[in-house]
């Protein structure tokens, strides 16, 4: 693609007298060898929150939606907090396998992998909310425009919620293509490395014969530069339609014109910060220090400070706007001076220091390249968001137009439950995956390794460059 | 080193002094009283038997139009008048032809207004490309730094006129500054924390000095750099340009709110900001690509080859795209939630100028989506010229649809006082930038990525 030439103030991207054997060797290691104990253990904890979500989402199911702390006046809270939450986090993963393929960093080779398979393991879990939060979720394939039985009755094309399922299936189908196109060169080098008659079989089904030929390769990355194209845009308009589920509505603080660029990049932001908490510890126990580096981690600093930045200016927007408006009922939004001083203080303030006051300490450059640090940053930006969700979603519907029908929110064991839940199955799909998958795109990671490889660039420096 | 081509520097001597006829023809011919305007609807009545809206017979009409089709809708008078009453001279408080004068007196202001502003909102996006440049370590634009460094040469005096043009059309443009008016509209009065003038102008002060100084200092040590052998200048620049963008942000959504939001000051947007920069951005992109093109062909830049060129068409088809999306955004959701305080400003738009509104989403969007779809018709100068007029004729129609429907309503036209400022304004940004790159050589030496960018493939 981008010239072999690299400037030489650029920092190393693979650090260490690294071979291409030694990529195969590293990227392999995981799949060839034996869990430890500590997977065993940390994927029992997974396995028991997850069916613990499962026996909470089988008892809202068949009890009903009554279970929930929802009320009349909050019709909306943790269900579609969490839905909103999961669905950001899945963002940064498109954003790193597509837009920055877009832009050409290379240092997202090291981190694509995983970030796309986060993707998909959080949208799965958002995908659930919208069915499980339906009081009827047995007809939920009424949402589809499918010929029927009753006159042919179809679905009405003006809800945003409608717009969700396409936007969300669509972008869950497009992100599974997209991850699984770029595993094929990956597979396949499993594949010719295992020993094991029964791995040797599996990863010649999910490899697809492939067998890395020029124009195998030439098409391949046609295709990536294609699905990029088309990932770009749909990352950006899938968090957007989600956004749209409360700009359309005409409730003060939902109706707001700047949501859907700033949901975006809540999304990459919160998304980010899932990466980094997830490859802090991947590359940790996966012995892959030499691939995601402490230079991946300041470029993701960097990108969660940019987005974080662009969030922090919507905010102002929308506070000042609340005041600008002279609208009265601007004041009990969740980012108003009503909301900093009413009941839900706590969450308004949770909302400013997680996500604007922790990670300004990102502009430091000695915090920002500290991976403990960072770890801890991540962790809160975390809640910081899950707190945004919960901030637009409850605050806004808890003081509406009417005080006849203000009202407070109190989640039962049942939406905690849940929520735990869908993060237990995150886990366990996160687990297995990096049992199972080359977590590094080690085709990709070669192809970087002459041009910024740690030793090459010292050999570069030492004998010219040309 | 580059000279401005003799004939396109008298070329754009012309177009100034004739703009400037022009212009000073449009400020001497608007009506000064309302007998004049009354002349001019009888003399419009003779013209077209029922025509324009100018031509409304009095009594039925001194409620504007928005009202009427609110009235169909079915809601109430009292509901809408505070929202739908935005110029200042409001219901019942003066006669339709006051109210048409003062239009009509506004017109060439907002004509200057737009094609000056266009032009500076080139400038300034241009410095914004620039700063995200070396603030991301771009490997592939070094080669373009000298040809940005001259585009924004024309920040200064742009920038500068523009700031004047919005400091003294007073109620001319902001209905907030009549003192008459805000003491009966309690909106107003609310806002006034922030619609005043001192404030106004200190603010318009800040932005000012806060974009020249970044383009000031940035040039000043990219030229440094060129200089030197290290690479101290270049770690200053970099430093420069993140603060710059953090201020550029926070300025532009200011900026926005100032100079177009409270011309209707009873509306509001979130998304207004952003889409203004969508557009400020697109349009400097493409006026860079079109100044490489120009100077390519002149053989001045050897070291820039069509990949660059590629790059650019490529962020000229993704921003057209971004601003589309910012523009559907904004309206969608106004459209679907019809709140009546907001509704306001599209149905104007929609009303009054129909092809203008619409027509500026073929050009801005559809044109573009279909022309530099292509990657090998991104490598092909005449190609992306071609994409190129019609995403700036398509971005001058925007500006000119943020500022027209705001402040001169239905009197609008496209005659003498907006083409004259067009010209002017365009032939003192050739004459300008002209001037700006011609000072340095246009080979930026010593840049730590210089060397990747002249070897740049793609």
């Amino acid at each position: 693609m981008s010239s072999h030439y690299e400037a030489p103030i650029r920092e190393p991207l693979v650090l260490g007298e690294k071979s291409y054997h030694d990529i195969s060797v590293d990227v392999g290691a995981p799949i060839l060898g034996k869990a430890n104990k500590s997977w065993w253990i940390v994927f029992t904890i997974a396995l028991v929150a997850f069916l613990w979500g499962l026996g909470c989402i089988i008892y809202t199911v068949s009890t009903g939606i009554g279970v929930w702390g929802l009320n009349k006046t909050i019709g909306w809270a943790w269900d579609i907090t969490n839905f909103v939450w999961w669905v950001g986090i899945g963002h940064a993963g498109t954003l790193i396998s597509a837009v920055l393929l877009l832009f050409r960093q290379k240092w997202r080779m090291a981190v694509n992998r995983s970030a796309e398979a986060m993707t998909i393991f959080a949208v799965v879990q958002a995908g659930l909310f919208p069915i499980i939060h339906m009081g009827r979720p047995w007809l939920a394939y009424w949402v589809l425009p499918i010929p029927n039985q009753f006159g042919s009755l179809w679905v009405n094309f003006n809800s945003p919620l409608l717009w969700d399922v396409f936007a969300i299936s669509t972008y869950l189908s497009i992100s599974l293509v997209f991850w699984w196109t770029g595993l094929l060169p990956d597979f396949a080098m499993i594949r010719d490395r295992t020993n094991s008659p029964f791995q040797k079989k599996i990863y010649g089904i999910l490899s697809f014969g492939w067998s890395g030929r020029v124009k195998d390769w030439q098409r391949f990355e046609e295709v990536s530069l294609v699905l990029a194209g088309l990932a770009t845009p749909l990352v950006l308009s899938v968090h957007t339609i989600v956004s749209f589920d409360f700009a359309t509505s005409v409730v003060p603080g939902w109706h707001s014109t700047i949501y859907p660029p700033y949901f975006v990049a809540g999304a990459i932001f919160s998304g980010f910060a899932m990466v980094q908490t997830l490859l802090i510890i991947m590359r940790k126990v996966s012995h892959l220090e030499s691939y995601i580096t402490v230079l991946h981690i300041e470029y993701m600093n960097k990108v969660i400070l940019l987005t974080g930045g662009i969030v922090t200016v919507a905010y102002a927007i929308e506070f000042f706007i609340g005041w600008y408006s002279g609208v009265p009922y601007e004041n009990y939004t969740y980012l108003s001076f009503g909301a900093a001083t009413g009941p839900y203080w706590w969450a308004f303030w949770a909302l400013i220091i997680c996500n604007f006051v922790v990670p300004l300490t990102l502009w430091v450059k000695k915090l920002r390249r500290n991976i403990v640090y960072t770890f801890f940053v991540a962790l809160i930006i975390n809640i910081g968001m899950w707190f945004e969700r919960f901030d637009i979603i409850v605050v806004n519907v808890s003081k509406d137009r009417l005080t006849s029908s203000w009202a407070m929110f109190q989640p039962t064991f049942v939406d905690i439950g849940t929520f735990i839940g869908t993060i237990g199955f995150f886990f366990v799909l996160f687990l297995l995956y990096a049992r199972t998958f080359p977590v590094i795109a080690q085709a990709e990671v070669k192809t970087i390794l002459k041009s910024s490889g740690e030793s090459f660039k010292r050999l570069r420096a030492e004998h010219g460059d040309d | 080193m580059y000279t401005l081509p003799s004939k396109l520097k008298l070329f754009s001597i012309i177009i100034m002094v004739l703009g400037l006829v022009g212009m000073t023809y449009g400020f001497l011919t608007t009506p000064k009283t309302i007998e004049d305007v009354k002349e001019i609807m009888a003399a419009q009545e003779g013209h077209h038997s029922e025509g324009h809206e100018v031509a409304g017979d009095g009594e039925e009409h001194t409620a504007n139009f928005v009202d009427t089709a609110r009235g169909e809708e079915g809601y109430s008078e009292n509901a809408m008048e505070h929202a739908t009453d935005l110029k200042p001279e409001g219901h019942g408080v003066a006669s339709h032809e006051e109210h048409l004068l003062h239009q009509l007196q506004t017109r060439p202001w907002s004509a200057t207004l737009v094609a000056a502003f266009f032009f500076m909102m080139i400038a300034l996006g241009v410095l914004v490309f620039y700063a995200i440049q070396f603030a991301s370590q771009a490997g592939w634009s070094p080669v373009l730094y000298r040809i940005m460094e001259g585009i924004t040469s024309y920040l200064l005096p742009g920038s500068i006129i523009v700031f004047l043009i919005v400091v003294f059309a007073g109620t001319h443009f902001f209905p907030w500054q009549n003192e008459e008016l805000v003491a009966g509209d309690k909106i107003l009065q609310g806002k006034a924390g922030y619609l005043n003038f001192p404030f106004f102008v200190i603010r318009g002060v800040i932005y000012l000095l806060g974009w020249n100084l970044y383009r000031y200092f940035s040039r000043k040590n990219s030229l440094a750099q060129a200089e030197s052998n290290n690479y101290a200048s270049y770690r200053k620049n970099f430093k420069a340009s993140v603060f710059f963008l953090i201020f550029f942000l926070i300025t532009e959504a200011t900026m926005s709110w100032d100079w177009f939001m409270s011309m209707t000051p009873h509306w509001y947007s979130t998304l207004f900001p952003w889409y203004i920069f969508a557009s400020m951005f697109v349009s400097a992109i493409t006026v860079l690509a079109l100044t490489t093109i120009h100077l390519k062909s002149l053989g001045l830049i050897p070291f820039v080859s069509d990949k660059h060129l590629h790059d650019l068409a490529k962020y000229m088809f993704a921003f057209s795209i971004f601003w589309t999306y910012l523009w559907f955004s904004q309206f969608m959701l106004i459209w679907y939630a019809n709140i009546p305080e907001e509704v306001t400003y599209f149905i104007i738009r929609i009303q009054e100028y129909k092809l203008l509104f619409f027509g500026m989403l073929i050009l801005n969007f559809v044109f573009p989506i279909l022309v530099l779809m292509n990657s090998d018709y991104k490598r092909v100068p005449w190609f992306v010229v071609i994409a190129a007029v019609f995403i700036l004729v398509g971005h001058y129609i925007d500006i000119f649809l943020l500022v027209m429907p705001s402040t001169v309503g239905h009197n609008w036209y496209f005659g003498i006082p907006e083409i004259a400022a067009l010209l002017f304004f365009m032939g003192l940004f050739i004459f300008v930038v002209g001037t700006g790159l011609g000072k340095v050589s246009l080979r930026p030496k010593n840049d730590p990525f210089i060397k990747e960018s002249e070897n740049y493939h793609f």
